[in-house]
């Protein structure tokens, strides 16, 4: 019977090998759109402010999720804003060890409602703790493409 | 009503993108598996590699199918005997492609078609190609007799058989 | 069979090959228009139900998250629904459960579709429907399957290409009304038959085109929906059915599973003869014979008899039977989840006597959406009424 099949020599049980091809290419949105063009061209980061429930999302969206109004009123915040959570990532996506440890973090920046995932540097993990100001260290003007990476990373805050 | 000026939706074309009016971010996904064969299809492929294709029966529901499985989708019960078909076939249903699988064309058109496998039941096919033969000379109902590749080079995979030429 | 449930709004951006939005944003642009066409706001809304195609399209895992927000699925009860090409069907099938079992008033069904995110071509991400041992080895595209299908009812009733290309041009033709069309055209049976040669007998214009797009409707239990609006239009009966995946196994000249679905859907809107009773229909059409395989699935007609009623001229708007008077997927579009809603949505319009310079020339009382999809073998089926 079919279902008391047991394989008895493993080379039976060889796996069938193949691949998924799946490449993607994604526009930024409406909303994206203003916002890596501005973080390329200017060097700010921008989101977009719901009056109503009164609340700013960072990066920006077209609508708000809560009362789903459109969005059209976009705000300057900061490059400044506050650790709100933090990571030390040891191994890559397929679990072999980092050469060097990274460590990733949420920002709260100034202004905004939402966090803002991003890597942190010119850090070690002593030196952090949560709540701590950071800022962001963007890309030289030239070397920015108009992606999450025109930010190299946030390091704490020169000034106090 | 439905109104053109209410409609939201904002149109790119090609040259949007080439002359790279919008900003766009590319990924590729490292999609790669190893599925297991599973206990029917495994000894399928193992006995294509020996040249022989298998099918399986139900008794209950008096059926024999092509590919094999371990329980039949009808009654549900486990199948019950393994059996040998014949490596000839008739056409159920073909198709003449000019077009790869990304969209580039192709000169001369591919064959795909569904053969039903002599020995299993009534309307049991499988998707396979068909050669050797003139494209417009393919017809539903054609005879047709697996190529296999030369016992060597086969690894235990459906193009063990290389295709399908009809029998003259 | 619970309670009364009815659709009371609907809304959807312009299908294109390629959108600017995010899926978000199209599925938002959908749901807000949906919800606007009523009046209504996302407050008043008890739950929300998704319907999208592959994840691999839009290139997002886990899509139905990805795309709650835009949905209107802040902080709400929700779920995707997922039967392949069926979907768009699927969602307000499961919307009336939502409504028709009591637990909610009212429900936001919306579906989106982003393929342009697919590269190089969205018909590689199909290639992955085929079985991983026994098929994908032999490099198939997705056009085989339809081709092997479409020569498969050819042969069995003896049509010929220019039977199955009337659909392509009537289609085409009324999608020219449609003010969300992708590629309306005024196309003659010529036309069709001299396009490209993709897998034979399938041609460039039997296809329907790769599209962006989101569609959403607004469906409400009865006292909700007296109030909402004056002209609500009913959900009378909804049905589905899945043949088996062993689709080389099956005969390709007959969708079995879509009389199965359309059957459940009749019996529980009190149907028994579908020719007469349901006045219009929007089957669906990815390739042209399609419409055709559908109608006959749905007992439209006899079995072998579609093209003919066609060629009669019955299916056009001002026919007895008018069939895809929005245009379909062949004119309108194909964002395959949304195409499916869309049709839903057409129904919707035409019953309401909405359709605007798409309104169908006799009267109607009852209407069906259909969809087809997964590995050709699943129906969906809908009967609105007023
Ligand atoms: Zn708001
Ligand atoms: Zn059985």
């Amino acid at each position: 019977m079919a279902f008391k099949t047991r394989i008895t020599k493993p080379a039976e049980a060889k796996p069938w090998y193949g691949d998924l091809p799946v490449e993607s290419l994604y526009t930024m949105g409406i909303a994206g759109e203003k916002f890596f063009r501005t973080l390329k061209d200017k060097g700010k980061i921008i989101g977009s402010r719901c009056d109503k429930c009164d609340y700013v999302y960072v990066p920006p969206k077209m609508y708000c999720e809560r009362c789903f109004e459109k969005l059209d009123k976009t705000v300057i915040v900061g490059l400044v804003g506050t650790l709100n959570s933090f990571t030390y990532v040891y191994i890559d996506v397929d679990g072999n060890p980092l050469p060097k440890p990274e460590i990733v973090g949420l920002i709260n920046l100034d202004g905004a409602s939402t966090n803002l995932m991003h890597r942190l540097g010119e850090c070690k993990m002593d030196d952090l703790c949560i709540g701590m100001r950071v800022e962001a260290v963007l890309k030289p003007a030239k070397q920015r493409t108009g992606s999450i990476n025109d930010i190299k990373y946030f390091r704490t805050t020169k000034k106090k | 009503m439905l109104k053109s000026k209410d409609l939201m939706g904002t149109g790119l074309s090609s040259q949007d993108f080439k002359q790279k009016k919008v900003l766009v971010e590319r990924w590729t996904a490292n999609a790669k598996y190893g599925w297991d064969q599973g206990i029917a299809i495994g000894r399928y492929l193992r006995e294509l590699k020996n040249g022989k294709i298998t099918g399986i029966k139900c008794h209950k529901c008096n059926r024999t199918v092509v590919p094999p499985r371990i329980f039949c989708e009808w009654c549900f019960k486990p199948m019950d005997e393994w059996v040998y078909l014949k490596d000839t076939g008739t056409v159920n249903t073909f198709s003449l492609c000019y077009v790869a699988w990304n969209m580039e064309r192709l000169k001369d058109p591919l064959i795909p078609a569904v053969i039903e496998i002599d020995g299993a039941s009534s309307g049991m096919g499988i998707m396979h190609l068909i050669s050797e033969v003139d494209p417009k000379k393919v017809t539903r109902g054609m005879r047709v007799k697996a190529v296999w590749k030369p016992e060597n080079e086969r690894t235990g995979a459906i193009t063990d058989i290389k295709y399908w030429k009809p029998i003259r | 069979m619970g309670r009364r449930v009815a659709v009371v709004g609907a809304g959807m951006t312009k299908f294109v090959r390629r959108a600017q939005e995010t899926g978000k944003e199209l599925a938002w642009e959908a749901a807000k228009a949906a919800l606007d066409s009523c009046g209504m706001t996302l407050d008043q809304i008890d739950c929300v139900v998704l319907g999208t195609a592959p994840d691999t399209f839009d290139g997002v895992h886990m899509k139905g998250e990805y795309l709650a927000d835009g949905a209107g699925a802040w902080g709400k009860p929700y779920m995707r629904s997922y039967v392949g090409g069926g979907t768009g069907v699927f969602c307000p099938i499961h919307g009336w459960y939502h409504l028709a079992s009591g637990h909610f008033d009212t429900c936001l069904v919306v579906c989106e579709e982003k393929m342009s995110s697919y590269q190089p071509h969205p018909q590689g991400a199909f290639l992955t429907i085929f079985d991983h041992t026994t098929e994908r080895p032999l490099k198939p595209n997705l056009l085989w399957i339809f081709a092997l299908e479409m020569n498969r009812y050819m042969t069995t009733y003896g049509f010929n290409k220019e039977d199955i290309a009337r659909v392509a041009v009537k289609n085409k033709k009324n999608a020219l009304d449609h003010p969300a069309a992708q590629i309306p055209e005024q196309y003659t049976i010529e036309d069709i038959l001299n396009s490209e040669v993709l897998a034979w007998p399938v041609q460039r214009l039997d296809v329907s085109p790769v599209s962006d797009g989101a569609v959403a409707l607004v469906m409400a239990n009865e006292h909700v929906a007296r109030r909402v609006t004056s002209k609500p239009v009913w959900v009378e009966g909804v049905g589905w059915a899945l043949d088996t995946a062993y689709w080389t196994n099956r005969d390709l000249c007959y969708p079995r599973y879509v009389e199965v679905a359309a059957r459940m859907a009749y019996r529980m809107a009190g149907i028994t003869d579908p020719a007469h009773e349901i006045h219009v229909a929007e089957p669906y059409d990815p390739f042209d014979y399609k419409e055709l395989h559908h109608m006959e699935g749905l007992m439209l007609c006899e079995r072998g008899e579609a093209p003919i009623i066609t060629a009669e001229g019955k299916t056009q708007r001002d026919g007895e039977l008018p069939i895809c008077p929005s245009g379909g997927l062949l004119g309108v579009g194909n964002p395959i989840a949304a195409a499916g809603l869309m049709k839903v949505a057409e129904i919707f319009w035409q019953l309401r006597g909405e359709a605007g310079k798409r309104q169908i020339a006799r009267k109607a009382k009852h209407g069906l959406a259909q969809a087809w999809g997964d590995l050709m073998q699943v129906g969906t089926v809908i009967v609105l009424g007023i």
